[in-house]
C-alpha cells in the first residue's frame, strides 16, 4: 500500500460526487454527493501527510486541515438542510429541475 | 500484508457506498451507502494513522451527518421517495465524472512526490498544532458553524400564519 492507493481511490471518489451532483435530480442526493466529494479531499489530505516525507509540523497541517474540512462540511449541511425544508415547504418540491425562481 | 488486505476492503466499502448513492432509486438507501462510504473513510484514516480524525469521521459523519440527511428525507415526505429519477443530461454527467477522473490519475502518475516511512500525527500533537498555530482559524470556524446554526433555524422557523409555512 502506498500513496498512490490513497490517491487514486479519492479521484474514484470525487468523481462519483461529481457524478451524483451532475446527475441526479434531488435536491437531498445532491447534497449526499457533495459530501462524497469533500470526504475524496479529506482521504487525499490524510494520505499526503501519512506517506510524503515531511517535517512534523508539515504532517499536522494536513490533518488540521481535514479538522476545519469537517467542520466546514457540517456547516454547509446545516444550511442546505434549511434551504431543502424551506423550498419543500414554499414549493412542495426538492428537484434541482423545478427550482427555477431565479432563471430570467 | 494484512494492511493492503485491510486497505482494499475498506476502499470496497468507499466505492460501493459512493456508488450506492449515486445510483439508488430509493432514497433511504442512498442514505445508507452515505453511512457505509464514512464507515469506510473512517478504515482509510485508521490506515493512514489518524486516530483522531477516525474517530471523529465515525462521531460526526456516522451519527450527526447521517442522521441530519434522514431527518431531511422524513420532513420533505417526498412522494417520489422509492423513485428517483435521473436529470436527462445524465451521460454528459458520467462522461464529465470520468474525464475528471482521467484527469486526476494522469495527474497523480505524472508527479513524483518522495514518499518516507508512513506515519501518523499523535493526539497530543495534534491538539498543541490545532490550538497553538491555529487558535484563529479554530474561533473563527466555530464563528462559522454559530453563524450558519442560527442562520439554519431562522430560515426553517414558522414565523406565522401568512409565512407560507
Amino acid at each position: 500500500m502506498e500513496l498512490a492507493h490513497f490517491q487514486i481511490l479519492a479521484a474514484a471518489l470525487f468523481a462519483i460526487g461529481l457524478y451524483g451532483v451532475l446527475a441526479r435530480r434531488s435536491a437531498v442526493v445532491i447534497l449526499m454527493s457533495i459530501e462524497l466529494m469533500l470526504s475524496a479531499v479529506n482521504i487525499n489530505l490524510i494520505g499526503y501527510a501519512a506517506f510524503v516525507d515531511l517535517t512534523e509540523a508539515q504532517r499536522a497541517l494536513g490533518h488540521v486541515l481535514v479538522v476545519f474540512v469537517i467542520t466546514v462540511a457540517a456547516a454547509e449541511l446545516a444550511l442546505a438542510v434549511a434551504i431543502i425544508l424551506r423550498l419543500y415547504r414554499n414549493r412542495s418540491t426538492v428537484n434541482a429541475d423545478e427550482i427555477n425562481i431565479m432563471s430570467g | 500484508m494484512a494492511s493492503v488486505v485491510f486497505f482494499y476492503l475498506a476502499a470496497a466499502l468507499v466505492l460501493g457506498g459512493g456508488v450506492g448513492v449515486v445510483t439508488s432509486r430509493n432514497i433511504v438507501y442512498a442514505a445508507f451507502g452515505l453511512l457505509a462510504t464514512m464507515m469506510g473513510v473512517a478504515a482509510l484514516f485508521l490506515l493512514a494513522f489518524a486516530e483522531f480524525l477516525a474517530l471523529v469521521q465515525v462521531l460526526i459523519y456516522g451519527g450527526a451527518v447521517v442522521i441530519v440527511i434522514i431527518f431531511a428525507l422524513m420532513l420533505t415526505r417526498l412522494d417520489d421517495f422509492r423513485h428517483l429519477t435521473d436529470h436527462r443530461g445524465w451521460p454528459i454527467a458520467g462522461a464529465a465524472a470520468l474525464a475528471v477522473f482521467g484527469l486526476i490519475v494522469a495527474a497523480t502518475i505524472g508527479t513524483s512526490v518522495r514518499t518516507g516511512p508512513r506515519t501518523g500525527v499523535g493526539f497530543a500533537e495534534l491538539g498543541e498544532t490545532l490550538f497553538l498555530d491555529w487558535a484563529v482559524p479554530f474561533e473563527m470556524a466555530s464563528l462559522v458553524l454559530l453563524i450558519a446554526l442560527i442562520g439554519a433555524i431562522i430560515m426553517v422557523r414558522r414565523s406565522g400564519p401568512g409565512d407560507g409555512g
